[in-house]
């Protein structure tokens, strides 16, 4: 399967991941460097907030839902509200259909269950409009 | 992923497994020792508090939620049913249902741990 995972890394892609769960950041750094997406990662949306507003930008952010200090439909507020206009994929454990509706209007593009794989993220790209060759 | 593993290990854990390359050959077992660490601080807190006997089951399902999305990313399929139940006791409010599934929750991580130390030597 390796040999199949195609590389974004022409198209310089650059990503978020919002995640209190250190076995999740890992998962997910992984990831995106499998597919060749250059990402930071940070542990609350307080510090996705804060990494914004110290100037860095990204083409994709991948927000958890429940975090400490600010969870992830605050901070994804309050991102848009700040004209943050990165694709922001919500990605979280099975949430109940109230709980997604609320995480999409926060500003949401789009949204994906843990745990993350290769395809569930390529979906998210693909849903995004992110070019992927193959 | 060894037939020894099956059951206690879902697809998860192979996708796990796929990340794992030249770049990174010991990834999979990182990620496991990283689990491991996270979860015996968990355990350790819901011991801390089930043992103070404050059943405070928002925060006793927040760490439990936490455990158990830790137990879905590497594929701890034996464990995260356990969280599940645990989750569901921490709901309705019943603390002898709580206390009961933490015990086997404990035996599976236990016994998960075994088996994936087994499991890298033999790699090795």
């Amino acid at each position: 399967m390796a040999d199949e995972v195609p590389s974004l890394a022409e198209s310089k892609l650059t990503a978020l991941v919002v995640d209190d769960n250190f076995v999740n950041q890992t998962m997910h750094h992984k990831l995106l460097d499998r597919l060749g997406i250059k990402n930071d990662v940070v542990c609350n949306g307080q510090e996705a907030v804060d990494v914004h507003c110290s100037g860095r930008n990204y083409d994709l952010i991948l927000m958890d839902m429940e975090m400490p200090i600010l969870n992830g439909i605050q901070a994804t507020k309050r991102l848009r509200e700040m004209g943050i206009e990165s694709k922001i994929a919500g990605v979280t454990t099975r949430a109940n259909e109230g709980d997604k509706k609320e995480f999409m209007e926060a500003g949401l593009n789009d949204f994906q269950e843990k745990p993350l794989t290769i395809s569930k993220l390529l979906s998210i790209l693909h849903r995004l409009d992110f070019h992927v060759q193959t | 992923m060894g037939k020894c593993m099956q059951g206690f290990l879902d697809e998860q854990f192979m996708e796990l497994e796929e990340l794992q390359d030249d770049v990174n050959p010991n990834f999979v077992e990182e990620v496991a020792t990283l689990y491991f660490k996270d979860s015996a601080r968990l355990i350790n807190s819901i011991d801390q508090a089930l043992e103070r006997g404050s059943f405070d089951f928002n925060r006793l399902d927040n760490y439990m939620h936490q455990f158990k999305g830790s137990s879905s990313s590497i594929g701890a399929s034996k464990v995260k049913t356990e969280c599940t139940m645990f989750r569901e006791y921490c709901r309705v409010g019943n603390a002898e249902g709580c206390l009961r599934t933490f015990q086997q929750v404990k035996k599976e991580h236990a016994t998960l741990r075994k088996k994936l130390e087994h499991y890298f030597q033999a790699s090795q």
